[in-house]
């Protein structure tokens, strides 16, 4: 019977074998995908397992890591100004996961990273407490301050550049949430994030980057410098030859200003600017052609789905497929024209800087627990947007507007100020409450500079006491202020 | 293993003789000294298991760590001197494997319980698996005591067969308790709970040996060859096609995949042996293969079963779709964490895989923390186990012993197989336990009596010849290579 029972062994042995080549199959060659497979909840625990790094904000943290000492969870995340920060912290919870920067950013505040992977490995080794790293912002916190308080209770979003480098000084989106309602993983945890998420005024929306807006009449700029650098006018003073009423090309419908009575008949550039005529935009938009705009809008970021700082901002459309008086509406920001917060602050930037659009960015620094630098951000050009020379005739433009036109209400003291208003239409038959911008840049005597945007969706309960000048320009002042007057 | 064989340069035999035989037992060492010393290490190895767990969940030594060290260490020297006294001769090997599997299974479960509310209606049960540790090696030192010669076992043939019939088939008379999970393998009395399959394994296999001991040649000879294949006469194939319905009939009533494979794989294996008739083997895998197809397409919680085999991550759906479970995709991700070097004992989240964690799926966790390292050497012990329990058949010098021996082994590692298997996606997962690791007092103690009684054969196997050795049953053949 020894023959059978050694042919049995063998089998035995085969099915051993089976189960050892099995395991070194999941174990070895599969262990790193069911690792990290989106079901493992140890990688949740594990981004709470110790400290998690923090953001920081004018060499302040508005994060902290609270020892919570949970079953599963050892550590949970608060913030400090939650509501203030949250469009550039976005959320980091133990039950639904990351958001913004704490998701962009989780190898390195979760210490993941493999640029990490060395201090670790020391620290596992000397025994230390395994700590996430932090990311540096860009924000000043004054600037944020003030714009988050400007809006106070209203919808809306600003955003503040410093044009020459891009960096982003402010980006706020209100109404805000707080982050630190949801962190954990209790009841209470759950039931404020349905209610932020059910919340019809939609907090967690980043209104600065993930939402756009007809820009209205911020865009004549982009209309203005598509004239200047294509030379269809030389000169701010060049006369327009704009028509009393402008009709729309191919329509019977007629172009109107603001009011009635406004003076916008063959006006210069810069008097329609300070007026901001529809029908002086409007006609030059259409003299343009569609073409033209949309080359001039794509230099300043528009059509660009990639603007990552590096939370990346929703595209800003100008459209490419109008007909020539959907174009007319669409030079004066109307019509398919689609913009964001921070598309306009880049406008602003880059006229500000003479023209060079310079890559927004939120990262100055990547850093370890130990604060070892792992990357450092490099300022790079976006684009050369408009010439020198162009940029220096729409500088001129919008000072003009804040010294003698719509955006008298951004003035400061001691700086130059330059701005553009906005009284967006939109909704159906324009039936929608009008969208209040402000765009706008400030040189301070010291060399400090500042470009803004500011958009204020519901400024007013009545329609007619909305306008950019009156609701939007104060909110880009104080943001402006608390840059350049430090 | 050379090592533990016994060297033949003895004259007292004849000259054939010695050349034939494997093993030609002489008045050399017994190798009892061999097991004390590695029954020291099985000791050992557990204990400082459970120190790691202590120093790495609680920060601190456990508590109870000397009793705890001090009643294992007692309970493997109590068997080891019944075995001086009892079965001398036996096989060094198995009961420190045994012991060191044991103590493993008890670190880990204790490690478990540590999880507390983090695994669902956790309760601790190290506690009484040391209780029923404890038992099983009551039963193996009565299997030792008790049982003077494997050949008693012999005379119980048709005993054995009617006692595991209503064994396998007592489960499907009893209710069935929520938390049982599909497979009727439990009989419930009160609070108190056995799985009577584990039982049966053994006894089945006395039956079987028994049986086929005596119908070997009826069936190994009168046969037809046709096609290459020596084909049964009708009513030799009567008893292949009774158990064939038994297990047929075990996967229906009691939806047990893993039992049913388990006892007709057994059964051709020893039939195999019996008779060296490959022929048998074909007719097995035929009949189990058809068998097996049929009622997976009937049966939707075998279904279910496959299904989830094919698609472990489909119960992570959201909804998930019915009777699908996490359980085996929780234990690959297990797996996959554990990684080649594992998370270190008591640093896992093996608790993740929740229901069964600790018997069924005990695997799992031993995966995570030990890694794929302390796999391999968990598979090399269960592969000793059997390798020794094979070598034991080789070595046995009546049929009835050779065929009890090769059943016992094989059984044993096809369990191994099955579960392994299935805890690790290799196959489709059934309702079976880990010897020795898993939770479930009727496994070790069954384990235990079936490496007792695979002690016994070994002992009578090595037996020196000086001893005036049984006669060689009839029918019986000389050992050959």
């Amino acid at each position: 019977m020894n023959k059978p029972i050694r042919r049995v062994s063998i089998f035995c042995l085969v099915l051993i074998l089976a189960l050892m080549v099995r395991v070194n199959w999941v174990q070895g060659v599969q262990a790193e995908a069911w690792a990290s497979n989106k079901h493992n909840d140890r990688n949740k625990y594990d981004r709470y397992a110790y400290p998690r790094g923090n953001i920081i904000a004018g060499g302040q943290p508005v994060t902290n890591s609270d020892f919570v000492n949970g079953l599963r969870y050892k550590y949970k995340r608060s913030w400090i100004d939650g509501p203030m920060y949250a469009p550039i912290t976005g959320y980091s919870s133990q039950s639904f996961g990351t958001s913004q920067l704490e998701q962009l950013e989780d190898g390195v505040l979760a210490g993941t990273d493999s640029r990490l992977f060395f201090r670790n490995t020391l620290d596992m080794l000397t025994g230390e407490q395994k700590k996430g790293g932090d990311v540096v912002t860009t924000i000043d916190p004054k600037a944020q301050k003030a714009a988050f308080e400007g809006l106070g209770d209203k919808k809306g979003a600003a955003v503040a550049i410093d044009p020459r480098t891009g960096a982003i000084l402010a980006l706020v989106s209100t109404p805000s949430y707080d982050p630190g309602t949801f962190s954990g993983g209790g009841k209470e945890d759950s039931k404020a994030w349905t209610d932020l998420n059910n919340d019809p005024n939609k907090p967690m929306l980043n209104r600065a980057l993930r939402e756009t807006y007809p820009p209205g009449s911020t865009f004549k700029l982009i209309t203005a410098a598509t004239a200047f650098e294509t030379g269809l006018y030389k000169n701010v003073d060049d006369a327009t030859q704009t028509p009393k009423p402008f009709i729309l090309p191919g329509t019977n419908t007629e172009l109107k200003n603001a009011s009635a009575t406004e003076d916008c008949e063959n006006a210069t550039v810069e008097h329609g600017m300070d007026l901001s005529c529809n029908t002086v935009f409007g006609k030059m938009g259409a003299d343009l052609g569609k073409d033209r705009l949309r080359a001039q809008a794509e230099k300043f970021g528009f059509n660009n789905g990639k603007i990552d700082t590096p939370i990346r901002a929703v595209t800003s459309v100008f459209p490419s497929n109008s007909s020539p008086d959907g174009t007319a509406m669409d030079a004066i920001g109307q019509h398919d024209t689609r913009a964001t917060p921070l598309q306009m602050a880049m406008v602003a930037a880059a006229i500000c800087n003479n023209g060079s659009l310079m890559q927004p960015y939120l990262i100055a620094q990547e850093r370890s627990a130990n604060l070892d630098v792992i990357s450092n951000h490099t300022e790079h050009q976006l684009s050369q947007a408009v010439s020198p020379a162009t940029a220096q005739k729409l500088q001129q433009l919008m000072e003009s507007v804040v010294q003698n036109g719509t955006g008298t209400k951004a003035k400061i003291n001691g700086a130059t100020v330059g701005g553009k208003t906005g009284t967006a239409q939109h909704g159906q038959d324009n039936s929608g409450l009008p969208f209040a911008w402000f765009m706008s840049y400030a040189k301070g005597a010291d060399g400090k500079q500042v470009a803004v945007a500011v958009v204020v969706e519901d400024g007013a309960a009545e329609r007619n006491e909305i306008s950019g000048g009156s609701i939007a320009a104060p909110i880009a002042k104080s943001v402006m202020e608390a840059v350049v007057n430090k | 293993m050379s090592t533990f064989d016994l060297s033949s340069n003895s004259n007292t035999e004849p000259a054939r003789r010695r050349a034939n035989t494997t093993i030609t037992p002489q008045g050399t060492p017994n190798r009892r000294n061999t097991e004390l010393v590695m029954l020291a290490f099985a000791v050992l190895v557990p204990m400082a298991a459970y120190a790691n767990v202590g120093l790495a969940i609680d920060k601190k030594l456990p508590a109870g760590m000397l009793e705890y060290g001090l009643g294992m260490g007692a309970l493997a020297l109590i068997a080891h001197l019944v075995m001086r006294r009892f079965a001398p001769y036996a096989d060094p090997l198995l009961l420190p494997l045994a012991t060191l599997l044991n103590g493993l299974g008890l670190v880990m479960i204790w490690r478990l319980d540590k999880a507390g509310s983090l695994l669902a209606s956790n309760y601790p049960a190290a506690a009484n698996q040391l209780m029923w540790s404890g038992l099983g090696i009551a039963f193996f030192i009565g299997v030792m005591l008790l049982l003077k010669d494997h050949r008693i076992l012999q005379r119980y043939t048709y005993i054995s067969m009617v006692v595991a019939l209503v064994l396998l088939a007592a489960p499907a008379f009893f209710p069935a308790r929520a938390g049982d999970f599909g497979a009727k393998i439990w009989i419930h009395i009160g609070s108190f709970s056995i799985q009577p399959g584990e039982f049966a394994k053994i006894i089945l296999t006395v039956f079987f040996a028994g049986f086929l001991m005596v119908k070997r040649d009826a069936l190994a000879l009168a046969s037809r060859r046709f096609m290459g294949l020596y084909l049964p006469r009708g009513r030799d194939l009567g008893p292949i096609i009774v158990v064939w319905l038994l297990s047929i009939l075990i996967l229906v009533f009691e939806t047990d995949l893993g039992s049913s494979f388990l006892f007709f794989g057994l059964f051709v294996v020893m039939l195999y042996v019996a008779t060296e008739r490959t022929s048998w083997i074909v007719f097995g895998l035929v009949m189990s293969i058809g068998g097996a197809a049929v009622v997976a397409m009937a049966e939707p919680h075998v279904k279910t079963r496959i299904n989830s085999w094919l698609d472990p991550m489909a119960a992570f759906q959201d909804p998930p779709p019915p009777g699908t479970s996490e359980q085996i995709g929780q234990t690959l991700m297990s797996f996959g964490t554990g990684g080649v070097t594992g998370t270190g004992l008591g640093q896992g989240r093996s608790w993740l895989i929740q229901f069964a964690a600790k018997s069924d799926f005990i695997l799992g966790s031993f995966g995570e923390e030990l890694g794929l390292t302390g796999m391999m050497a968990l598979f090399v012990l269960y592969g000793l186990i059997v390798q020794r329990g094979l070598r034991t058949a080789v070595a046995a010098r009546d049929p009835f012993g050779k065929l009890l021996a090769v059943g016992l082994s094989s059984a044993f590692a096809l369990q191994v197989f099955v579960v392994a298997g299935g805890v690790t996606g290799l196959i489709p997962l059934t309702g079976m336990t880990m010897p020795f690791l898993a939770q479930g007092g009727s496994s070790v103690v069954a384990n235990w009596a079936l490496i007792a009684i695979l002690l016994k054969i070994s002992d009578t196997a090595r037996r020196p010849a000086a001893e005036p050795t049984p006669e060689p049953a009839p029918g019986a053949e000389p050992t050959r290579t």
